[in-house]
C-alpha cells in the first residue's frame, strides 16, 4: 500500500504540469474569459442602453420575482449548467492530458532508459502499471473535479454578483441553483469515468508498453486501419460486419473513452432526444449511473483490464534496453 | 562458501546471434568480479539474465532465487547501476531520496545523505541540471545506502573524467564493500579496476574463456622480458603473445613452469589488459 502511494506520488512529481497546472490554468482562463464577457456586456449595455430582453433593472428583478414554480426550476437548471460548463472545459483539456499521459506512461522511460533505474528497485511491474492507472483515472479526475467545482462556484458568484448590481438579490438566485447537486454529480461520476475510460487507458498503455517507437502512431493506426477494412468489406456488401458499430463500439472506445461523459451518450442523450426539456436532468447522478445498467460499460472495462494485463506482461519481458 | 550466483548451461539467443552459449559459472560471496570482454561478447546479456531483465535458457540461481519469476523479491537484495545516464531527468535529488527511502526496505537514509554531503549536489537540483559525473554521484549515493548482497555495475563510469572514475571506485571500496557483499562489474577501463578485483572472467562470443581469481592468475600467467638471443627458445614454449619493447621481446605464457621461465629472463605479473588483449586476439578480424 505504501509502495503504491509513493508510486502514484512519483507520477505526480513527473507530470505536475499536466495533472495539476493544466486544470488550474484552464479554470483561471475560463474565469477570465467570463469576466471579460460580463464587462463587455456591462459596458455595451451602459453605452447603448441595451438591456436583457429590453427590461431595465427593476424589470429583471420583478420578472424573477414573478416566475412561477416551473420557470424558477428552469432558471436553477440554467445556473447549474453554467456551473457545469467550467468543468466541461477543464475535462476536455484533462482528457488530452490523460490520453498522452497513457501513451507515454510505459514508453518514455524505456526510450530514455530510466526504466533501468526503476527496475533496479524492488517494485513489481503490476504495481508500476497499477499506479499509473490510478494516477490517470482516479487521482487526476479528483483534481479536475476540485478545480471544476471551485471554478464553477466562482462562476456562479460572478453571475449573481453581476445581477445583484441590477437589483436581483444574490441569495434569491443562489437559492434557485443546486450547487450541491452539481458537486455530487461531478464527484459521483468519477467511478463511472474510471470504468468508462478503462478500454482506452488499457489500449494506450498496451501500445505504450509494446511499441518499439512511435506509440501514438501504433495506437491510432491499428484501430483506424481495422475500421477502414471493416468499412471496405461493408462496401463490398458483406452484411455480417457493421462498420458503424465498429467505429462507435471498438475504435471509439479504445481511443476516445478518456473524454468524460461519453457514457451519457446512451442514456441522457436519448432522454434529451425524446424531450429537450430534460436538459436540466443531465446534471443528475441518476443519468450517469443509468450507464452502469448497460452491458457496454462493463464489457469495455473487462477488455480494458485484459489489455492492462498485457501491458504488465510487456513491461516485464520487453527486452530492448 | 555459498554461491551468490550459480549459472549452468546458460544460453540466450537473439534473432541473429547467440549472445550466451551454454555458459556455466559460480560467483561466491564477498568477491569483486570483473566481467570483461569485447563489445558484443555477451557481458550485458549475462548481467541482464542475472537481474531478471531478460529471458534465457538454462539454470540460473541468484541468492537462491530464480530471476525470471522471483524478480520482485530478488531486487530487495540486488542493486544495479546500468550506466550513468539512467536516472530520470525530471527527478530532484530530494525526490529521489524520498522515493527510494519509502520503496526500499534496506535503504539507510542517513548514509545516503552523509554521502551526498560530500558532493556539490543540492536537494532541489534536478538530474537534467547535473553533469554526468554528478548524476553518477547521486546514483552511487542511493545505491551505497542500500544494504544489498549483490551489486551489479554495467559500465558505471562510461564517459566520466578520471577524477570521478577514481572517486567512484574508491568510495565503493572504502564505504561500501565488505565480506558479505558481492560486486560484479563490467568495464572497458580495465586498468582502473585491476587493483580492486578479486576475480576475473573473460567472455568472448558468448563463452567464458577465462575464469580465475587474481592470485591464481598470477601463478598461471607470467610475462617474461627476453633478450633477443633467447627469443627463439622462448617461442618454443608456445607463448600466448609476443611484443617488442626496446629491442627486447616480452612474452606472455600460460601455465609454463616458473623455473623454466626464469632461465629466459626477468619474470613479471602480466597486467589484466595485456592478458585481455592476448586472449582476445583476432576477435574483430
Amino acid at each position: 500500500m505504501n509502495t503504491l502511494y509513493w508510486l502514484v506520488k512519483r507520477e505526480f512529481w513527473e507530470h505536475r504540469g499536466g495533472f495539476i497546472w493544466a486544470p488550474v490554468i484552464t479554470g483561471i482562463v475560463f474565469l477570465l474569459l467570463n469576466v471579460m464577457g460580463i464587462i463587455t456586456g456591462e459596458v455595451l449595455g451602459f453605452h447603448h442602453g441595451i438591456n436583457v430582453g429590453g427590461m431595465n433593472h427593476q424589470d429583471i428583478a420583478s420578472a424573477i420575482a414573478s416566475l412561477d414554480a416551473h420557470q424558477t426550476e428552469k432558471v436553477g437548471q440554467a445556473l447549474d449548467l453554467a456551473m457545469l460548463s467550467s468543468s466541461f472545459l477543464i475535462s476536455v483539456v484533462f482528457a488530452f492530458v490523460v490520453f498522452f499521459y497513457c501513451l507515454g506512461a510505459l514508453y518514455d522511460d524505456r526510450r530514455d532508459r530510466s526504466m533501468l533505474f526503476w527496475k533496479s528497485l524492488p517494485i513489481s511491474d503490476s504495481s508500476t502499471v497499477l499506479s499509473k492507472v490510478i494516477a490517470a483515472v482516479l487521482i487526476a479526475p479528483i483534481i479536475v473535479v476540485i478545480c471544476g467545482v471551485l471554478t464553477g462556484i466562482a462562476m456562479l458568484l460572478l453571475f449573481t454578483i453581476t445581477l445583484s448590481f441590477h437589483g436581483v438579490s444574490m441569495w434569491t438566485l443562489l437559492a434557485l441553483a443546486h450547487p450541491f447537486q452539481v458537486v455530487g454529480f461531478l464527484i459521483g461520476s468519477i467511478p463511472v469515468y474510471l470504468l468508462w475510460a478503462l478500454p482506452t487507458v488499457g489500449w494506450l498503455m498496451l501500445c505504450s508498453a509494446w511499441a518499439k517507437s512511435k506509440p501514438f502512431l501504433w495506437a491510432v493506426v491499428i484501430p483506424v486501419a481495422l475500421g477502414v477494412m471493416v468499412s471496405w468489406f461493408n462496401l463490398l456488401g458483406s452484411a455480417d460486419l457493421k462498420s458503424g458499430w465498429y467505429w462507435s463500439h471498438i475504435a471509439g472506445r479504445v481511443l476516445l473513452s478518456v473524454f468524460p461523459g461519453g457514457w451519457l451518450h446512451d442514456t441522457a442523450a436519448r432522454q434529451l432526444g425524446e424531450n429537450p426539456d430534460n436538459i436540466g436532468h443531465l446534471a443528475e447522478l441518476s443519468s450517469s449511473y443509468a450507464a452502469l445498467a448497460m452491458p457496454d460499460i462493463w464489457i469495455g472495462a473487462v477488455a480494458g483490464v485484459a489489455m492492462l494485463a498485457g501491458a504488465i506482461w510487456f513491461r516485464r519481458w520487453r527486452d530492448d534496453s | 562458501m555459498n554461491a551468490v550466483v550459480t549459472a549452468s548451461g546458460l544460453s540466450k539467443r537473439y534473432k541473429n546471434a547467440l549472445a550466451l552459449d551454454n555458459v556455466s559459472f559460480q560467483i561466491p560471496s564477498g568477491r569483486i568480479v570483473g566481467l570483461i570482454g569485447p563489445n558484443g561478447a555477451g557481458k550485458t546479456t549475462a548481467l541482464k539474465a542475472i537481474l531478471g531483465l531478460t529471458d534465457f535458457q538454462g539454470q540460473l540461481s541468484v541468492l537462491g532465487l530464480d530471476p525470471r519469476n522471483q524478480r520482485d523479491r530478488l531486487m530487495e537484495q540486488v542493486c544495479f547501476i546500468a550506466d550513468v545516464a539512467v536516472l530520470p531527468r525530471w527527478i530532484r535529488v530530494r525526490e529521489a531520496i524520498d522515493f527510494v527511502a519509502h520503496i526500499h526496505p534496506r535503504f539507510n537514509r542517513a548514509k545516503c545523505e552523509a554521502f551526498l554531503a560530500r558532493t556539490k549536489l543540492t536537494p532541489n537540483q534536478r538530474v537534467k541540471q547535473m553533469s554526468k559525473g554528478m548524476i553518477v554521484q547521486l546514483h552511487l549515493a542511493l545505491v551505497m545506502a542500500i544494504d544489498a548482497k549483490l551489486l551489479v555495475l554495467d559500465e558505471p563510469t562510461l564517459g566520466l573524467d578520471i577524477l570521478y572514475r577514481k572517486q567512484f571506485y574508491q568510495s565503493l571500496l572504502e564505504d561500501y564493500f565488505d565480506e558479505d557483499k558481492t560486486i560484479i562489474v563490467t568495464t572497458h577501463q580495465v586498468e582502473e579496476i585491476e587493483h580492486i578485483l578479486t576475480d576475473l572472467m573473460f567472455i568472448r562470443d558468448g563463452k567464458i574463456v577465462l575464469n580465475t581469481d587474481m592470485e591464481a592468475m598470477g601463478e598461471r600467467f607470467a610475462e617474461v622480458l627476453v633478450n633477443a638471443d633467447m627469443a627463439a627458445n622462448a617461442r618454443q614454449l608456445k607463448p600466448l603473445d609476443e611484443r617488442q619493447v626496446f629491442g627486447k621481446s616480452i612474452f606472455l605464457f600460460d601455465g609454463v613452469d616458473q623455473a623454466q621461465l626464469k632461465a629466459l629472463g626477468e619474470i613479471r605479473r602480466p597486467s589484466v589488459s595485456d592478458l585481455f588483449v592476448a586472449t582476445m586476439k583476432g576477435t574483430y578480424a
